[in-house]
This record gives structure tokens, sequence and C-alpha cells, in this order.
């Protein structure tokens, strides 16, 4: 059966369509929607003022890939510079290779590379989470923590205002349901906007990726040509953020609400489905005041817990 | 040992209770009991309380309520399964521990080896205090492979007499009504009533301070026992009210037919427990308004509200979550809802009936024997518990967090729209650009987008004009059924219109439902016109 027509320019043949509404799109046209998208994303949040260094954390794999090449395309529009930095946390395998594929690459791959100021920090010194404890359940609990205090200091290293992460939506769901689970409170009453506005000091930080969705993002780099680093951490098995991407896949696979758009047309190439996150991100207004957290004197806005 | 089990396990309630000042002596408060383990555990609390002596009596008035929704139970047919075979251990062993399955096994999470049950209640088990027999319906015989969705009417007779002798047992005055009933249901069930001032710390202690000093003064008059027992008693000896327009029957075949026709209509499980939960909220809420009760107690466990505040999440409802899992819901006005056993896990309400012989009722629940994947509840029934399994504390953590959801700023009927079904603050707002890309998935040729309500006022007011508001142009269709879904569907909350999706007409919804959103929906429109003193200043558009 031939693929149907695109939707958007009723030229070329639809090539894949879109995960959330199904729609048919050709290449272009869906690379165009979605740098359309994560720059109404930008615009609405406020979240780059014109003339904002911007320091992108590259990590070399797909969401950091896809966000540096977006925002290279959104420039113009956005009045904005970029600098990459890369963290560099010394897990063997993972982010040296990472770091050698994806930054190798792409500034020799596409003709249009750029040729940004690149930083690699470090950290304090080079930590790996293995030392002293051995393989613990909880070095993927401060190796998070550890790589963004990293990517501050190499973003003031490269003179940036702004830091932008490239977590898609499927990040952000898991990253609720995981504090949920965990009864980070604090972290919930945090995560609720579209970024951080930078407390006690720190760079403001955004993720203008925040609401595509990881299918969306692959689709992306997959059209775009895109290199990156595809390899898991070796510790990713023992995290539990894995518990909540597990649930995640459940729960997506629980409410399929596209199955009669499956059924015509393009086949293998992406099976519809709805992302979970848009639920959890409606059930995001965890505004700080939702959460009452004991006034203290940090500059986290919240209210005093009632009583 | 049993008896500090038994003192912990009262204290808590008690606790509970004491800890947040809101109920009232002297108020009457209504039960909402549905037979399972850890309503009947409340009711049983209440029961116990209600019975002490005087300084630590609990100082309300109860009633019992039970929502028959058998009809609707079993609600899949779904791949055929056997129930696996009673665990051997559990007949030898004198005291059955209350088995966690794997859920994907069984259709409830904690299953009592019931038939070595009902033996040890029957032949051993020492009589309840008012010396009627207790009935537990057994679980297996009535379930056959292919049997029909919902139950046979047998098989509902036979549980409401069950439920019925437990009732009569427990002695308060008490009400059954059935899921049908919702047909009969008016739209005021819908609206927030006025609310009464909120009792603060000082209303609280005044209060209690001058129900005592009654007590004392009526004591010292003479009459016998205290006016708590004979008021209590006045209510106890009420004939068990059974609601005068309801007979014993069954409810009328086209009523049976109609609720049977919704569930069949709704596609996904998911969207029918959302209804199920809505509905039976409703019923629930006008009984207690039909009968002056101020407060409904449920008995939702903690380990139900984890789940539930994780399924909440996981629907889009998470704006809502103090509502949904706090201890008290204020939503609905004049009527709060409180949750009494928030803090007992359900192993120990399984362990209390057990020891402490708690009658309860099985009934079989929508998704009863259903398969992991069927619905979302089920999923995060599934993964929760397993995760317990690894993490020990992941239930209790989750519920303490639900503890630290504080109630938006902005509180009182007044405050805003609301949502037709869940009756929450309308929470969907256009220039979020979440829904921006949620407006993605409500594509042109599946269902409308939802219309804001600052639209409104640019509808024109006749309904049937043709080509009103919606940004989907199909031509020239006249308005129907196509304007009637998306005015109820704009008045809902984003999970609640989620939910419709999976309810491809809305016709099959009890007429109140309708009838309110027909009535909110002209409502919306109606000021801009309706003020005169800046008609004068308005320029008449010609296109107006």
């Amino acid at each position: 059966m031939p693929a149907p027509q695109c939707a958007s320019c009723h030229a070329a043949r639809a090539a894949l369509r879109r995960p959330r509404s199904g729609q048919a799109l050709c290449g272009a046209c869906f690379c165009t929607a979605f740098e359309a998208e994560v720059l109404h994303t930008v615009l609405a949040g406020r979240l780059l003022p014109p003339g904002a260094v911007v320091a992108v954390g590259a990590s070399g794999g797909k969401d950091s890939t896809v966000l540096a090449h977006v925002l290279r395309e959104l420039t113009p529009r956005l009045g904005v510079s970029l600098r990459l930095v890369a963290v560099d946390e010394g897990i063997g395998g993972y982010r040296d290779a990472a770091l050698a594929a994806g930054g190798g690459r792409r500034r020799a791959g596409t003709s249009r590379s750029p040729s940004w100021p690149t930083q690699t920090s470090s950290g304090a010194g080079r930590w790996t989470p293995t030392a002293g404890t051995g393989r613990s359940r909880a070095c993927c609990t401060f190796c998070g923590v550890l790589r963004r205090r990293a990517l501050e200091e190499g973003a003031r290293l490269v003179g940036a205002t702004h830091i932008v992460t490239g977590h898609n939506a499927d990040d952000m769901a898991e990253t609720v349901l995981m504090n949920f689970l965990r009864g980070d409170a604090g972290r919930l009453a945090r995560g609720g906007g579209l970024g951080s506005r930078g407390e006690g000091g720190a760079l403001p930080r955004c993720r203008p990726l925040q609401l595509a969705s990881q299918k969306e993002v692959v689709l992306y780099a997959h059209f775009r040509r895109l290199d990156y680093f595809s390899e898991e951490c070796v510790y990713a098995p023992e995290a539990f953020r894995g518990h909540a991407r597990h649930l995640l896949k459940l729960l997506e696979a629980a409410r399929p609400a596209q199955q009669q758009l499956g059924r015509a047309g393009l086949g293998p190439l992406t099976p519809p489905d709805q992302s979970f996150y848009l639920e959890i991100r409606n059930s995001g207004h965890l505004d700080t005041f939702w959460i009452g957290l004991p006034p203290n004197p940090s500059s986290v806005r919240s209210s005093p817990s009632p009583q | 040992c049993r008896d500090c089990f038994r003192a912990f396990y009262i204290h808590k309630f008690r606790a509970v209770l004491g800890k947040n000042r809101l109920i009232f002596p002297g108020e009457k408060v209504l039960l909402a009991w549905s037979g399972g383990p850890s309503s009947s555990s409340m009711v049983w609390q209440v029961l116990e309380g209600l019975g002490r002596d005087s300084a630590k009596r609990l100082r309300f008035v109860p009633g019992v309520v039970y929502v028959d929704g058998s009809q609707v139970g079993l609600g899949h047919c779904g791949p055929s399964r056997l129930p696996p075979p009673l665990p051997c251990a559990a007949r030898e062993n004198p005291l059955p521990t209350p088995m966690m399955l794997p859920p994907g096994e069984q259709g409830h999470v904690l299953w009592f080896p019931l038939k070595s049950f009902v033996e040890l209640l029957t032949g051993h088990w020492p009589r309840p205090i008012l010396g009627s027999p207790v009935g537990v319906t057994p679980f297996y015989p009535h379930f056959s492979e292919g049997a029909a969705c919902g139950q046979s009417w047998k098989d509902r007779a036979r549980t409401l007499a069950d439920v019925k002798l437990i009732l009569q047992t427990v002695g308060f005055p008490w009400h059954t009504v059935a899921l049908e009933e919702v047909f009969a249901l008016p739209p005021s069930v819908l609206r927030c009533s006025a609310q009464e001032p909120v009792g603060t710390m000082g209303n609280y202690k005044v209060a209690v301070d001058s129900f005592l000093q009654q007590e004392h003064m009526l004591g010292a008059e003479g009459v016998g026992g205290s006016p708590n027992s004979t008021q209590g008693e006045e209510q106890l000896g009420q004939p068990c009210t059974q609601d005068p327009q309801h007979p014993a029957g069954p409810p009328p075949a086209d009523q049976t037919e109609a609720l049977s026709r919704l569930f069949d209509s709704v596609k996904t499980l998911t969207a029918k427990e959302e209804l199920l939960q809505t509905l039976r909220t409703h019923l629930i809420l006008h009984v207690a308004r039909t009968h002056g009760y101020s407060k409904v107690m449920t008995g939702d466990s903690c380990t139900r509200l984890a789940i539930k505040l994780m399924t909440s999440l996981a629907l889009g409802r998470g704006a809502f979550l103090a509502w949904d899992t706090g201890f008290s819901d204020e939503r609905h006005g004049d009527v709060v809802v409180v949750r009494p056993m928030r803090e007992h896990t359900l192993k120990e309400v399984a362990f209390y009936n057990r020891l402490f012989a708690v009658p309860s009722v099985f009934t079989p629940a929508i998704d009863t024997k259903a398969p992991e994947k069927a619905s979302i509840h089920r999923l995060m029934e599934g993964f929760l518990l397993r995760l317990q399994a690894q993490f020990p504390s992941t239930v209790s953590t989750v519920y303490r967090t639900s503890e630290k959801l504080v109630k938006a700023p902005r509180d009182g009927c007044a405050a805003g729209p609301r949502c037709l079904l869940c009756m929450c603050l309308l929470d969907v707002d256009t220039a979020d650009s979440a829904t921006a890309f949620g407006a993605q998935t409500q594509d042109c040729s599946q269902m409308r987008p939802p219309t804001p309500p600052a639209e409104a006022p640019t509808v024109p007011c006749c309904s049937t004009e043709v080509g009103r508001v919606q940004n989907c142009f199909r031509g020239t269709k006249p308005c129907g059924r196509e304007d009637s879904r998306a005015r109820v569907i704009e008045q809902l909350c984003y999970s609640c219109r989620v939910n419709m999706k999976d309810v491809p007409s809305l016709d099959p919804l009890p007429p109140y439902i309708l009838a309110e959103a027909q009535l909110r929906s002209q409502r919306v429109w109606l000021p801009p016109r309706a003020s005169p003193e800046i008609q004068e200043y308005l320029v008449e558009s010609s296109d107006d």
C-alpha cells in the first residue's frame, strides 16, 4: 500500500507518523515542525533572552546532539550564541567513548559543523562512582548531582549566561514518577516549571526539548542524519530511574490511543502510541505552593506548611 | 501480641480523627461501606468507638451507605482464567496469613484463602456481639468460565442479603442504593453548595467543651445514661432506613440495561473504572445531602492511597492530588469526605479483620480477574507492590509525600469554574505550551479540540445555530451531538477529558450530567449581555 501524502506540504510522500497525533509527515516537514515547537517552547517560557550566551550540555548522546543541532538552527531567531560543554565523570567505557564519538564526529561530520568553543569539564577532578564504596546502588544518585556541578563550572569557564540540557518529555515524566516514589518533595517542588531560575548564584538552566517525546527526538536525529553515541552507562541497570522508566513503558503500552491509525499505511516505521508525558506533565502543576515545605532559608519558593 | 496490636490499631484510628479536628461532636457522618476489608474495618472501629465509656467515646452520629454496583462487576470477560487453587499451606496453618499473590495471578492484590476462612468462621469462630450469624459470600462458586459480564440477579440478591445481614448486625441507620439510581439523580448533585465555615482549632475546642457541658448538665438532671447514649439509642432504634422511593426489589430493568449499555460503550477498563468511581461518588454525595449528613468517611487504606496517588499522576490528575489523597476533601462544599483509615496499611487491616472477626462481604469489582495490563489502575497496583517488595518503604514514602501536598491557596466554590464530573477546579490552560502540544493529539479528524471558556462569550447564544464555536470546520453540519459533546468536553478537567476520549458517545451518560452541562454552557455567556450599566457605552457592531 503506497504511503499517504504528507499532511503538511501535500507534495512529498509521508515518511513517518508523529507518535502523538498520528499525523503523516515527510521528513523535512517533520523536522520543521519539531524545530518550530522547540522554538515555541523557548519563546513561550522566555527561557533564553536575546543576547544570552548559552552553554549546551553535550554528552554526545541523542538528546544533546539533537539539542545542539536544533539550537544551532534557531540561533538566528533567538539571537543567542552557543557554547558546548561536556562533562567527563570518568566512567570507563561510557563517557570517554561518548565524548570521543560525539565531540569529534560532530565537529568533523556535517559540512556546517560549528567551530564552537568546547569545554570538557571534569568537575572535582575525575571522580568514579566505584571509588571506595564498591559498586553500590547509590552511586547513580550523586552522579547526576556532581555532573550538574561540573556543568556549571564548565559553563562559567566559557562565559555562559544560561545552561541548556537535552532532557526530553520522557525524562521529565520519569523524574516526576521517581520523585514521588522516593518521596522527594523538595525536587518535586523545584522541578515544576520549564527550567530553574538559578538559585543561590547558579546559572539559569532550562530544557528546551522538555515537551518533545523521546521518539520524536530519535526521529529528528534520524532524518537529519545526526551521529550520536548510544551505549548505556554500566551503572544504569542499578539506578532507581530504571524502575520509573519501566513503569512509563508499561503505562504507554496500557493506553494505546491511536490504534486505528496504526492499521493503515506505514508499517514498522513508527508504531503510533501516545506518549505518557502529557498526562504527567499536565499533572505537573506541581508549583511550589502545592508542596508545603517547612520554611527554610534557601531560596526555594515555597509556602509555609499548613497548620 | 494480639492485645497490643489491637490497642495500636485502634489508637491509630482515633489519632487520625483527633489530629485533624474536623468531625464535630454530634455531627452526622456517613460511612461509605463497600463491603471490602478496609471499609468494614472502619465501620467496625466506629462501632467499637461509640460503645466505649464516655471519656473516650466517639461523639458523632454515624450512618452507613452501601452502593450496589455489582451489575458492572466483572466488566470484562477477558481470557478465561481459572482461579488458582488454594495454597495447601493455608489449610494446615491455623492462622493463614494474607497472601500477597503476584497481582497478575489474581484479581485482588490481597487475597484471603476464603474457603478456609469461611470454614473457620462458621465452624469455630465466636459469634459477633449481637448474635446474628455473619454471612460471607464465598468467592468461587459464582464464577463460571463463560460468565456473562456482570452478575446475575440471583447473585446480586444473595450478595444483598449478606450485606443486609451485616448492616443489621452493625445497627447504624443504613442505606442501600443500587448504582442504577444514577439515572434518577438530579443535576444539583454536580453543584458545589455553599461552604460551611471550616472549623478551626478554636471552634473545635469550643464545640467539644459545650458538648461536654451539655452532657454533664443532662446527666445531672438524672436522665438515664448520658444524653449521648439516649441520642444514640434514638438513632439506633430507628427502623433500618431504606429509602421509601426505592422498594426492596430489583431496580427497574431499563435502568439496569441503561447502565450496562453505558459501561459496555466505554472502550477501556481505565475509563470504566474512573467512570464507576465518579458515579459512585455522586450517588454517595446525593445520599449524604438528602439525609443531612455533613461528612462522609471512606475506608481508603494507606496502600490504596499510595496506589491512588500514582494512578492519579498517570491519569493527569496531578493537580488534584491533595484532594484525592488527603485526609479531607472539601470540593463538594457542604459535604466533606474524610479518610480515617489512611494510616493503616492493607496488611494491618487484613490482620485485624482476621484476628477480630470483622465481617465483610466480597463483591467482584470491575477489575476483578483482569490481567495486569488491562488498566492503569491495575498496572500501578502491580508496579507499586512489586517495588514494595524490593524497597520496603515505598508505600509509606509515597503516602508521606501525599501528606505534604498542600491544597491551592485559592479555596472555595466561587474561585473558578469546576469540572463537571470530578468537581475540581478546571486546570486546562490553553496558554500552557504543554496543552498546545496536547492539542496535537486531539486532531481535527479525531475529535473536537477543547475550546477554552474564554472563547465562550463570542459564541452565539442559540444552540441551534449552525457552525458554532468549534475550530474544526465540518462545513455546514448542523449542530447536534457534535456540539453537545463539545459542550460537555469543554467543561471537564484534563483527566476527565482524556477519559471521555474512550467514551465514543455521550448519550448513554446519565441524564443529570448532560442536563448540568447544558445548563452551565448556557450560563457562561450570559453575564456579558446582562450588564445594563455598560450597555450605553458599548458600540453595537454590525456583525454581532
